[in-house]
Parts: C-alpha cells; structure tokens; sequence
C-alpha cells in the first residue's frame, strides 16, 4: 500500500498551501508525505461503517450572539502590525490590471 | 527557602501576609531568569520593565484590599501562542517575529484579574508543532535536569521555566500532549482540562478542535488554583462551555478509597521504557495502599490515535494558518511578483519545515478526491475512540498509565524522524480526540536522572476525580527541584 507521491501532487498540494517549496523540499515533502500516509492507512484496518463522523465532541451548534460591538476602535494599533500600510488600509500588490 | 522554591500558593500567601512584595517576588522570578536562562532559553520575550510596573500595581491592590484571591501577585510565564497586548507574540516562529497583539487572551485576561504578574513568554516548538520544543524558531530550550536533554513540547519552555524556578507557574496549551508530555520531561504538574473548559479567545490556534489551554506548576494544588482562575465561560470562543463545578481545589483531598483506577494493558506494552513502566506501576501501587481500586483492562484502539490525531491535527492546521499571508501582520517577503507569489513566498520563508510539512499534509487529507479517505475516516476513527473511553470511564474513575513512553531525549535526536517524534505522542494524545481531561504529575526519576511523568485520565468534566487521585498520590512524596534551579537566588 505504498504511497507514491508524483511530481503533480505535490505541485498541486503546493498550489492549496499557498507554499512555494525548493526542488530539494519538494523532495522531503514526497517522501515524508508518502511515509505519512501510508501510516495513515493503518486506519483502514477499521471497520467505520455506520460511524458518523465526529468534528466536535460535544454536541454544540449553531452558537448564537448578539450582534453587538463591544470593542473599541483598535485601527491605528491592528494597522502598526501590517508590513505595509497606507491611509488607514492594509496595502496589497496590484491584484487587478 | 527562596522566593522562586516556593509554591504558588506558598508565595502569594507571604504577599497576602505582607511579609513580601508582588515587586519583591517578581524581582525574585527576573534574577532568577537572568541567571538561568544562559543555560536553559525557556523565554522568548522576558518584559522586566513591564512585569515590574504590573507588579507595583498588584501591590497597590492588595494593599488597599482589592486583590484577596490565591494568587495574586505571583509572578508567571505564558506561553508563547496566546496573545498578550503590546507584549509579542512570536508563536516561536519568523512568521510572527514582529507581531504584537492589540488584546489579551481571556485566559491570561483571567490571571491578571486575579492579580497574576506576567514576566513574559516562554518558548515552544513553532505553532505548537513538535515534541521537543527544537522546532523553535528562536533556538532551543533546554531541559533544566540535564541541559543535553530537550523539556519536551511543545509547551516545554513554559514547563523548562517552572522546573527552573524562572517563574511561579506557567500557562502552556495542549492539542496532542502538548502541557502533559512536557511536564512529565521536566518532573512538573500540568492539566490538560476538558475541551471547553479554558476559552481558546486569543489563543494561536493550530488545532482547534482539540487545542486546550492549562496551567504547568510544581504541585498539584497550585494548578487546580490556576485552573480556578483560568476556566471560564466565553461567548468570544464558540466552544466554550457553561460550568457550575469549576471549583476545582475542593477536590484536593487526600483520599482515594474506593476509587476505582483501570490501568490499560495497551499502554504498558512494547516500546514502553522499562524505568518508565516501573516507576507509574510503583504509583498505581501506592494508590492501591491507600484504598483505590487498581485493576488492569484493555482500552483498545489506541495504535489509531496517532495517524487518526495527525490527519485531524494538520487538516486544521492547513485551515487555521491560512491567515498568515503577508498582509494583515507578521512577515512579507521582500521581493515577488504579484499578489499570489507574495503570498507563496512570504509563507515559505516565514514557516519553519514542520509546519510546512503538516500544512502540506493537511491541505492534501482535505483535497477533493482524498477528503473522505482520509479526513471523514480520522473522524469517524475519533467517534470510534470516544466510544471506548465511554466504555472505560462506566467502569473507573481515573485511567492510570505513563503520560510518554520514555523520558526526555537528547537534543537533535528526535527531528530528523518525524514519524518516530509522533510515535512518543501514544498515551497523550487520545485525551485530546476525547476532549477529556489529563494530568500529569512527577512519579520518580530514571537511572540518568531524567524525570518520569505518570498520567491520570478522567472522563469529560471529571477534573475532580484526577485532582483528587494525583494529590493523593503526590502527598506521599516531595517535590524535587532540578540541582539547576536550587541555587535560586535569594
């Protein structure tokens, strides 16, 4: 049940991480991958028919508010944070030609 | 008996008495990181300017009687992943190097209520994502019984600091092990409470349905005190739960008769150290003498935890540290092109290899195609897990075992095989799957020298029952300080 990463899955995980991997790391990343998930395999030694998936182990849901403002106006402070800032905004590369 | 040999409690009572000062004690706690952490590096940020200020304002407030509670004025550390207005919070990665926070997580909220003084943040593998606390991006933190030797992870520079005397307690998180294993490396107490139990407001999430925050401190008592003060209910944190028993030193009663005590077969097989299994036998004995109902059952299940916990762990990890992208805070490449390489580059330069390596895979478990293979079947492996806990918890009280299966390694042996790192995590990390609560207290030491851990598991809400069973077993020994830390200052 050995799994075998390719060039393309990697890439294409790399492209979902939003990671930009060396060809070096994207090597590690086949082998530790692969290696994981054939541990991970072992799961399905189990039997898990009929078992609901379980996200949370209470049953919570739905959890409501009011929909109030209770903090104050931290905008100078959350701004001094961002690597670069403009008129009170966050600044981006150009995203729109 | 120096300031920093005390306990928490110990230490806030001599303040309470006026025989010291919130400022003496905080001086005390800073000396002592300023002579230790040379050779230990539990810290990230130490704020000795700030702790003083705080200090001389808890004075005041106690003085004029406005800060009675248990631990007020005590100095401590916090881990590094839980926010702190204007004090950095690095998660002990580059990625965070500059951030500082505009709020204060409502656990540490909780503590300065009390009238708690924090010193600063103490190291931990990055984002959580280790056993060793090498992971760091900011160097390693050193195990105070033996400097070769790692404290564990990943709160092992908030366990390092308490074994240290760098601090009167610490507060560390746990998601897979991460308070209890580092506790038991470094012969301290911690909790890990049930999931809901401590908001996870302004906590650093790496696994959010399974991350928790607790106390670590030299005792028993001293962390179900913390734990008083720290558990909350929080409509900031959705899965925050409404307790009425949060009184958690009630429990702290030296009896266990009649409790009955089931000690997994699973956790006492191969691959479990000898001194290790020999010193949490000596402790179920101990119990047994003083009246617990100690037998052996099977738990089963357990050698599904690890690949169930790593597929969940980092599934909500690829999810939960998509935040960092450049833009909001913490680092930005310096140079690229367009929107989406500053987004590639900025994360790849500003992620350590861990984190990269479990974002990959979670991003992978959670993909279309692989989603219910992997991700749907870790949950339905973790409803299978609950199960048997239910099962074993309709039959005792407390689970008894080993809370890792050796003590601490040595440093630099552990990352070059992860998969090998995440096998130590075995008796830790169903807890988390669970949600249930955990606790480890110090039960002897290994020829080396290098503390055991023993681990006792309650059933959800059942703190009480594992506060009850380790200080009855901790009244029947005394708490040991590393030699390191002995020679505390004065």
């Amino acid at each position: 049940m050995a799994n075998i990463i390719s060039d393309e899955t990697i890439e294409y995980v790399g492209i979902l991480a939003k990671l930009e991997l060396s060809a070096e790391e994207k090597e590690q990343a086949k082998a530790d991958m692969g290696r994981m998930l054939d541990y991970i395999d072992k799961l399905n030694e189990l039997d898990t028919a009929g078992i609901e998936p379980m996200s949370h182990v209470f049953p919570v849901q739905n959890v409501f508010r009011e929909d109030v403002v209770t903090n104050g106006d931290d905008r100078e402070a959350i701004l001094k944070n961002a690597p670069e800032e403009k008129d009170g905004a966050f600044v981006v590369p150009r995203t729109v030609e | 008996m120096g300031l920093m040999d005390m306990t928490a409690l110990a230490l806030a009572k001599k303040i309470r008495a006026g025989e010291v000062s919130a400022p003496e004690a905080a001086r005390a706690a800073l000396d002592q990181i300023k002579k230790l952490e040379g050779a230990v590096h539990a810290y990230v940020t130490v704020d000795e300017e700030g702790a003083l200020k705080r200090a001389a304002e808890v004075q005041k407030k106690i003085e004029a009687g406005k800060l009675t509670g248990p631990l007020a004025g005590v100095p401590a550390a916090i881990k590094d992943n839980m926010c702190t207005k204007d004090l950095p919070t690095t998660c002990s990665s580059r990625i965070l190097e500059n951030f500082v926070p505009t709020y204060t997580a409502q656990a540490v909220q909780n503590l300065e209520a009390a009238g708690v003084v924090v010193l600063g943040k103490t190291n931990m593998d990055e984002f959580a994502m280790g056993s060793t606390t090498e992971t760091s991006a900011y160097g390693v933190t050193r195990n105070p019984w033996n400097p070769e030797h790692v404290p564990g992870g990943s709160s092992g520079g908030s366990c390092a600091a308490v074994a240290a005397n760098e601090c009167s307690f610490a507060l560390g998180s746990d998601t897979g092990g991460s308070i209890r294993q580092p506790s038991s490396f470094c012969g301290v107490t911690g909790i890990k409470p049930t999931y809901g139990t401590v908001s996870r407001y302004g906590l650093i999430a790496y696994g959010s349905s399974l991350d928790q925050i607790g106390p670590v401190a030299k005792d028993v008592s001293d962390c179900a005190a913390i734990l008083e003060v720290i558990a909350s209910y929080d409509e900031k944190d959705s899965t925050s739960i409404r307790r009425e028993d949060c009184d958690f030193t009630a429990a702290l009663k030296d009896d266990v008769k009649g409790m009955k005590i089931g000690i997994p077969r699973d956790y006492f097989g191969s691959g479990l150290d000898k001194e290790v299994k020999q010193a949490v036998l000596a402790a179920a004995e101990i119990l047994r003498e003083k009246g617990a109902e100690v037998e052996e059952f099977d738990l089963s299940l357990v050698e599904y935890a690890i690949p169930a916990y790593y597929t969940i762990a980092s599934a909500e990890a690829s999810s939960n540290l998509s935040r960092f992208d450049g833009i909001k805070y913490g680092y930005r490449a310096k140079e690229y092109e367009g929107l989406h390489q500053m987004y590639k580059k900025s994360r790849s330069e500003g992620f350590g290899a861990e984190v990269k390596r479990r974002i990959m895979l979670g991003s992978f478990v959670l993909s279309s195609g692989y989603y219910d293979a992997y991700y749907l079947k870790a949950l339905r492996t973790k409803a299978l897990i609950k199960q048997a806990f239910d099962r074993a918890f309709a039959k005792y009280d407390v689970i008894l075992g080993p809370a890792a299966p050796a003590t601490a390694p040595r440093l630099g042996e552990s990352l070059s095989d992860p998969l090998q790192m995440y096998l130590g995590d075995i008796y830790t990390i169903s807890a988390n799957l669970a949600g249930i609560p955990g606790i480890c207290v110090p039960c002897g030491k290994d020829g080396k020298g290098l503390p055991v851990g023993l681990q006792l598991l309650g059933d959800c809400f059942q703190e009480k029952k594992i506060l009850r069973a380790a200080y009855s077993f901790e009244c029947s020994r005394t708490y040991e300080a590393p030699a390191l830390a002995g020679k505390a200052v004065e």
